[in-house]
Formats: structure tokens, sequence, C-alpha cells
């Protein structure tokens, strides 16, 4: 089905239908229970899950496949960022041309970034593309304030030309991002019971994006050119004694997870049009990183589990306050309530990079293979039987496991 | 004139003359073996063939056109593909897909982005590397992963990867060495039969002199650095300077 | 010329800071091949002992003053410090005052514990692993370290000051016979530029002139060779590893009166003191303090205006700018020895 085996093809199923039905999953719970705050079915919440997913497939094509850790791609999510601003303000508010140039622009960064970084490998490569993403976040907060706003960030005022669109609405306002004039954040509520489910254009339309490019995705993984990439990891000096060159297969991986990056980009502006500078530091660029290693690298679902994960405890997590945790343990003794909060304490709201420092490391530390290796393990501990380690591991390379 | 012609070649590591005016004349079709003791310098000889190594001063000719100065890929591209003493293959990769890389490489040149069409469907790609895992035994292990093959397994894959991209000229580098009597036997025949119907040049270095003489029509002697003599394998048998600086020390 | 040798002063004290950064750095990456992404949080550690201290010292109780009276005629309460009131006026005042570099007596064991407590505790696991899982591992807990500091001291700087003696400049240009005034230097920052130089000198000194430095010498050298020589490598790293913590620690602690510390310091001079090490060789010692000191320099020669002038923004860049030429021209690096993690 779609030029895709049964295998992905289920794969891609589940995925397009765990997308169609989000705003209904991340909702479980009722509205107005205590528990409401572990919803995620709010539009700004599914936009981010979908955008930093396609982030992390796109970073997955160059770590994942060909093993170069590239410490800089929070560079191209920025640069598409203040591309896709650009766009609005220079063309239109219709989101197809932002997302168009978003691509394009990060494509050019990362082509010229790339060739540079990738004549170096290992730990060289990964100083390389830092250097370079340091530069292009020191620079955007300095000398090029006219081009990116400095530290206010890019916004859109009132007075950008807009050459086909408007300069602004009827009301005085500045216009919203669109697609050929349906409104990104238009968004109807559908009431059920105690549930509320919210169906945004914005999402609908991030989720769409996601759809195509991880259908792309798939088909590169199966590809010639996704095997080259695995030779480049596997084995360089035998891919060139083969009469390959290596260089252009990471090239090309290279510039193409730098335009996921920018379409990625291209998104979060649409969504929100500002763009900042602090999307291009380096920690950024670390924590696509571990969103790719937590879910799985060089696996077709990883990355998405992995910025699922990341992004939905990041939320939530930071906006528990001690209020919140005495709550919680409200039922407890009161000694051993204080005492709980202040364990948790350090740990949520404003501590929520110290959590995913931690899980960082564990993550690192005891399952390189992230969620999917996690999955398996456990899939492996319920059917340990006729499957020899190796046949394991001869079909492990790309493909997701049973804990999908 | 040969299908590989290498002139004066000298490469000094430091004060280490690892070559000194080497000169080998390879004839096409024929096995041609580098033989010496330790250190003679056959495996930096082979370096500089598929470019690993560039050597201080000399040409080296294949089909009548320069190798030095290109890259690896690009000399293999040329025609010229090498067995690795220690087997470098594709590890995290299956047999398969080890096997299909070559084929691609021999198809598309050193580059070519196929980025949307799937291997899957390349059904003439999958067949001829079944064919060629065939002929080296290796069919039913076509899932394994690579690394978890045997010693001598990993061996005939990377022959196999070899030869499936039909080189002109195929170097081997002690392709039976640490392999039992059986296996090595097995190797001889395998070499034998890719000599003949496949009409491959080969150059070989090997210690096991049993190997040497069942395939090379030619032998040359390195000895610290320096071509001792070139001849056929019957004169080398009994040359004096040959066992004064090898056969000696390796008892056969 | 004032300028210029300004600017060469100035760029002193920063590139003081890189070369005992990277010394460390390189030191860890030589003999333990590991790329330790959690080195500037050493740094920063080390900057927030001497905040630590400072404030111990500084924590005080109220005491009623018999000479002081408000405008009712009740006696007034003035904070006075612990240390004072046990140790007398002059002494108690005196430890508060170089709090700073009592610090750096404290930051030696407790540097050495915590780098320690960091190899045997997570790193010796990741000498047999990627280069890309060690980045990584040690990103994290560089995440972790700076985030236990800025839940303990909250995200803001916090002023360290230097002991009034050192407070003030000390006019160089008087001495190399300029105008007086003419080059004003901080009196600190001439300290720090001694005290680098000390460590400096002394991590040297180890490795040139003890058994040990001899070994982890050798072992940068070739690792498998010494370890086949039957000479227990990795107990030596772990030691070495204590070192590496030490220094980079006292270069945080000396840095605080230059620099207001705050929790992401380490992460701010994590990334230019890699750029050091590759720009000096990676594993070479004397490579990585030139190009510490030449960095810092020259990027202080590419703050001055007219050279911003001339080309915006180059002050922000130029320290990445000479890294990307040197990887691509010459990848060992100004001193690398060949071999060491080419490519």
């Amino acid at each position: 089905m779609f030029g895709l085996n049964a295998k992905d093809a289920r794969l891609y199923i589940i995925v397009l239908a765990l997308l169609l039905f989000a705003p209904f999953l991340l909702n479980p719970f009722p509205e107005g229970s205590g528990l409401a705050q572990f919803n995620a079915g709010y539009p700004d919440m599914m936009q981010r899950l979908v955008i930093f997913g396609l982030f992390a497939v796109g970073f997955n094509i160059l770590f994942g496949l060909t093993g170069y850790l590239s410490f800089g791609h929070a560079a191209f999510l920025g640069v598409g960022s203040y591309a896709g601003v650009w766009m609005f303000k220079l063309l239109t508010m219709n989101v197809i041309p932002a997302l168009i140039i978003s691509t394009l622009v990060a494509g050019l960064f990362s082509l010229l970034i790339g060739y540079i970084s990738l004549r170096r490998s290992g730990i060289y490569f990964s100083i390389l593309t830092l250097a370079f993403a340091q530069m292009c976040y020191s620079l955007a907060y300095s000398v090029l304030t006219p081009i990116t706003g400095g530290e206010t960030g890019l916004q859109l005022s009132l007075d950008d030309p807009r050459i086909l669109g408007v300069q602004q609405t009827a009301q005085g306002n500045i216009p919203v991002p669109n697609l050929f004039g349906l409104p990104m954040n238009a968004a109807t509520t559908l009431d059920v019971g105690a549930w509320s489910f919210t169906f945004s254009v914005g999402y609908y339309f991030a989720a769409f994006v996601f759809a195509c490019a991880f259908y792309f995705t798939i088909r590169l993984f199966r590809s010639p050119f996704g095997l080259m990439l695995r030779a480049v990891k596997s084995n360089q000096s035998r891919m060139s004694y083969t009469g390959l060159n290596a260089r252009p297969y990471t090239l090309a991986a290279f510039v193409i997870s730098g335009m996921f990056a920018g379409l990625a980009g291209g998104l979060l502006v649409s969504m929100d049009p500002l763009a900042g500078a602090e999307r291009m530091l380096w920690t950024a660029s670390g924590e696509v990183v571990l969103m790719t290693i937590l879910g799985g690298v060089g696996t077709l679902i990883g990355p998405i589990l992995g910025a699922g994960v990341i992004t939905y405890l990041e939320a939530i997590v930071s906006t528990i306050n001690s209020t919140v945790l005495h709550n919680w343990f409200e039922a407890l003794p009161d000694g051993l309530e204080n005492f709980l909060v202040n364990i948790i304490y350090p740990f949520v709201g404003s501590g929520w990079h110290l959590t995913l420092g931690l899980v960082f490391v564990i993550v690192v530390c005891f399952l390189p293979g992230g969620i999917v290796e996690g999955g398996k393990r456990i899939g492996g501990l319920f059917t340990r039987k006729n499957k020899s380690s190796d046949s394991v591991k001869a079909d492990s390379a790309a493909q997701p496991g049973p804990g999908e | 004139m040969g299908i590989l012609e290498v002139k004066n070649i000298n490469k000094r590591f430091g004060g280490l003359q690892a070559l000194g005016d080497v000169n080998l004349d390879v004839q096409e079709g024929s096995c041609h073996a580098i033989i010496g003791p330790n250190g003679a310098g056959k495996s930096t000889l082979l370096n500089v063939l598929v470019g690993k190594l560039i050597p201080d001063t000399g040409t080296v000719m294949f089909e009548n056109k320069p190798v030095l100065g290109r890259k690896p890929h690009e000399i293999n591209q040329m025609g010229i593909s090498r067995v690795f003493q220690t087997p470098e293959i594709f590890g995290d990769l299956t047999v398969m897909e080890n096997m299909v890389i070559p084929i691609l490489a021999r198809r598309d040149g050193s580059f070519a982005l196929h980025a949307i069409s799937q291997l899957r469907n390349e059904k003439s790609l999958n067949e001829e590397a079944e064919q060629m895992l065939a002929e080296v035994n290796m069919l039913e292990k076509r899932n394994m992963q690579a690394s978890s093959l045997s010693r001598g397994d990993k061996r005939r894959l990377e022959m196999a990867m070899c030869l499936v991209q039909q080189p002109r000229l195929l170097l081997l580098d002690e392709p039976t060495a640490g392999m039992a009597r059986a296996d090595t036997n097995n190797t001889i025949d395998l070499l034998k039969e890719i000599k003949e119907k496949r009409n491959i040049t080969m150059a070989i270095i090997e210690h096991d002199m049993h190997v040497v003489f069942s395939l090379a029509d030619r032998i040359t002697v390195l000895a610290q650095g320096t071509p001792l003599v070139e001849d056929t394998p019957e004169n080398i048998k009994g040359h004096p300077k040959v066992r004064e600086a090898y056969l000696g020390e390796a008892q056969v | 010329m004032e300028s210029i040798i300004l600017q060469l002063l100035n760029g002193l004290d920063k590139g003081s800071a890189y070369a005992l950064i990277a010394l460390g750095l390189t030191l860890i990456f030589g003999t333990l091949g590991v790329v330790n992404f959690a080195h500037g949080a050493l740094f920063m550690m080390g900057a927030f002992i001497a905040v630590t201290l400072n404030m111990l010292l500084g924590i005080s109780f109220e005491v009623e003053d018999p000479t002081r009276t408000d405008f009712l005629g009740n006696v007034m309460m003035v904070d006075t410090p612990y240390v004072v009131h046990w140790f007398g006026e002059s002494f108690g005042n005196f430890l508060i005052d170089w709090s700073v570099p009592i610090s750096v007596v404290v930051a030696i064991p407790v540097m050495a514990l915590i780098g320690v407590a960091m190899e045997r505790g997570l790193i010796r696991f990741f000498y047999k692993r990627p280069h890309a899982d060690q980045i990584l591992v040690t990103f994290g807990l560089a995440i972790v370290l700076q985030e236990i500091i800025k839940a303990f001291y909250g995200a803001n700087p916090i002023p360290t000051p230097a002991p009034d003696a050192f407070v003030g400049s000390f006019d160089v240009g008087r001495i190399l016979g300029f105008d007086a005034f003419a080059i004003m230097y901080p009196y600190w920052r001439l300290v720090y530029f001694f005290f680098a130089a000390v460590i400096i000198g002394l991590v040297f000194a180890f490795l040139q002139f003890t058994t040990f430095g001899m070994v982890v010498r050798a072992g940068m050298a070739d690792r498998e060779t010494v370890g086949l020589l039957g000479i227990d490598i990795d107990k030596r790293f772990v030691t070495m590893f204590a070192i590496a913590a030490i220094v980079a620690g006292l270069a945080g602690v000396m840095y605080t009166p230059i620099l207001s510390p705050n929790y992401h310091m380490g992460m701010d001079f994590l990334v230019l003191s890699f750029v050091v090490v590759v720009v000096g060789g990676m594993g070479s010692l004397p490579g990585a303090v030139a190009a510490g000191f030449l960095l810092g320099i020259l990027q202080s020669f590419a703050s001055m205006t007219w050279i911003i002038e001339l080309i915006p923004g180059i002050n922000q860049v130029v320290i990445y700018l000479v890294a990307i030429v040197i990887l691509l021209t010459r990848p060992r690096g100004l001193m690398g020895r060949k071999g060491v993690m080419e490519e």
C-alpha cells in the first residue's frame, strides 16, 4: 500500500490514525477534574507535538542513519522561523509560501554549513556544527538585529508591506496566518458530557504536513539512498573501497534533515508568528538529540515517540507548582505530605530542565536504544520463543518493534 | 603490456623505507602473487594501489590510466576491488544488504540520490545478490546481521561483495589467513573458479605457500620494501635468493 | 600603541580562563579518550564554591550595639557575622574580605571529590562507548549540574567581590613609559593571570617531573602500549580526572570577581573551551594553553571599536571563525600530534 511494504504500511496507518484522533486521545480526562491538567488535547500542545516530531524525524535522518551527531540543528529551525516570519511580513499571511521559503532557506544554510562541517567526522563534526550554530545564535542576537529582531525577536507589525495580502484587518489588527483564507487559529469545540474536544485548523494542517514528511521518511529509509546512509554509519572505509563516495551521501542527508528542521521552524511561526534567537541556542539542539535518543535512534517511530514524550512532559511538568503538589498529597499526613512535596518540587515547575538532564543521562546509560528498544525488551519477555537473537538483530536495524 | 603497471614506487615512513623502487607488472588474466616476510611492504603496496597511501615517487597505471592521485572510491570505480586481511564489511547490515551495496555502486557510480525508489522493488538487483551469495554458499545466511557471522563467513562475504562488482583486478590481502585447511582449500577452489570463469586478474598477498603455488602464475618476492625477484612459481621454488630471504624462515 | 597593549592585557584574563578549562579538557581527552561536555559545569561549580564560602562567612546574627541608639533612644541592633564574633574584629573581617582566595583552599578537596565522583560514578562506564555516547551523557550531566546550582542559587548572577586590597586598577601605562592613566588594568585581572600561570606551571611540572606524570604522558601518546606494559592506567585516570576537575574548579573560583557567577556560565565557557582545544590540537597540552591565550587576545582585539565598525559582529564570531578555518586547513590543530583523532 502506498508503495510501502505491509509492516511499514501498518505503521504509517497507525501514525495517521493517531494524528487524526489526537484531539480525543490526548484528552482522556473530563474537564474540571483534578486530572484535567494532564490533558494534552489543546491546539497549542498538539501543534508542538507534531512540529517537534517533524524536527526529530528529520534529525534522525542524519544522526540515526549516518551516525553523524550534529549539535547545531536548532540553527536550521531558527533560520526557518525567521524566513517564515519574513514571508508573512513581506508577501502574504498565507502559510504555503512561508513554509516553502522556510524549507528552502534552511536547505541553503544546511548546504553551506554541511559542506564545510562534513569535511570532518566524529567529534570534530559535532564541534564544527556546534560552532556554526553558536555563531548563528550570536549574530542573530547582535549584528543581525535588523533581520532577526535581536532580543525581542522578530514580530509582525501593522505597517509590514504584505504586498499580496492586507496590511491590517478591517478592525485594524495584524492579520493571522492562514491557509488560503482559513485562519490557523480557527477551531471548533465538541462537548461530549464532561469532555470538551477542540479541533483546530492549525493542528490539522501541521498534522497533514507531518504526515507527508513522515511518508517521505519511510520511503527514504527503505530506499537505496537510505541503505547507503546506513552503510556510512557502519563502515566508511569499506564504502569507499566499494566505489562509493560517502560525502555526497552525508551532505544530502544533512541537507534533507536541515530542510525538515526549517519546515518545522516555518510551521512554528505559522502557528504563532514570532521568531526568537533562543530557538537556535545549543541547548535547543541538545533537546532534539535527546528526543531522538529517547525514542530510539535510527528507528522510524522512535523520534516521534521521543519528541512526544519530551514535549508533553515539558508542558505538563513545568506547570506543576507547589500548590498542585500539595493538592496531590493532601490525603497524607502533614509531615509526609511536606516531605514528598519537598522531594518532588525541585524536579517540577522551573526545575523541568533538571528532570530533562536526568532523563538524558539515564537513557544514554541504561537504554541506548531508547523507548523502541525498551518496548522490544518488554515485548521479548512475553514472546520469548523461536526468535533467535540473530534474526531479531537483523531486522531491528530500521524497523519499529512490538513496543510501538 | 600488463593490466597493472607499477613503476619506481618509493615510500618512506620517517626513517623507514617501506617501499623502495618497487616495479610490478601484472598481466591481464593472470594471478600474480606477492610474497615476502613480515614487514616486507606487501600491505603498504596494496594500500598504495587502492589509494589509501600516497607514495613519495612513482607511477601506477591501470589499463593505461593513472591511478595515483585518485581517491579510493574513484580507483574502485576504475575496476579495482580489494579484499582485506581483516574483513571490511558493513557489520550493522544484513548479508543481503551488504551484497546490494556493491551492486548499486556498480550500477549508479559513486553517488546517486535514489531517495524515493524502493529497494525491495529492485528485483534484478536482489536476484543478482542472491545468485552471488549462492556461489559462495551463503544464501541461507542472507538475513543474518553481518557482524554476527563467523570469521570465515565474513571473509567469504567480503569476497562475494568484491566479485559482484565484476572488477577487472582483484587484490587479495591474505585471503586464507587464520583459516582451517578445509576452508583454505575451498577458498583456493573458489579463486581458481573465479579466475577461469570470470577472467578476473588477481594480485594476491599470501603467506601460505600452498595457496600461492596452487594459484599463482607469477610471483614477486618482496624483502624490506624492494622486489628481489619476479618469476614463475617453478623458478621461484628453487631460487637461492628467495630461500635465503623468505623460505628459509617460513619453513615450507 | 596604548590601545594595542590594553587589548592584549584585556585578552589575558579571558585567555587564562580558556587556557585553564581547555587544559583540563584536553587532559581528560588525551588520557581517558573521553569528550567531556560537563567540563564547563566543573568551572561553574568552582565559581559557586567561592559564592558559597562568601555567603557562609557572611552569615550574621543580630547583637545590640551599645554605642549607637536610634532616634527613640533604644539601643540599635546591628548584624554581626559569626566569624567576626568568633575571631574578633580584624581577623573576622579579613576572612570575609578574602573569601575568594580562601575558597581556593576549600575548592581543591571539594573539586577533587566531585571529579572522582563523576569519574567513578558515570564517566568510567563510557570509556569503551562511542564518542557520540560520551558527548550525550556528559551533556546530560552538565544540564543536571547546572540545574542543581540553579535550584539552590537562583538564576541571577551573584556578585562576589575580590579582597579590598585588589580593588582598583593598576597603571600599566606609567610603568611602560606612557602617559599616566593611559592603560589601566584592574589588579584582580592581573592576579588572575598570574594565578593561571602558576596553575599551568604546576600541572606541567607535575606531568614532566613525576613518575606518575610520565606514565600519563606515555598513556596520552600510546594508550595500548602502556597498558601492555602492565601499568594500570585506569587507576591513574581517576587521579587525572580529579586534577582536571581541580584545575577547572580553581579557574572558576578565581574568576568570580571578574564575572558574577550564574548557573549557565559553565556552558558559555565550555563551547569556547572546546573550540580552544580543537584549535590547539586535541590531546596537546601546550596547544591548549597557547590557543587559550591566543583566542582570548584575538577576541579582545576583535572587540576594538574600529574593528567592529569595519566588520560588524566580528567580536561575537571571531573565535568560531578561527576554529572553522583551523579545522578545515589543519585538522590536527596548531600543536596536535599526528594520529590523535584525525579524520
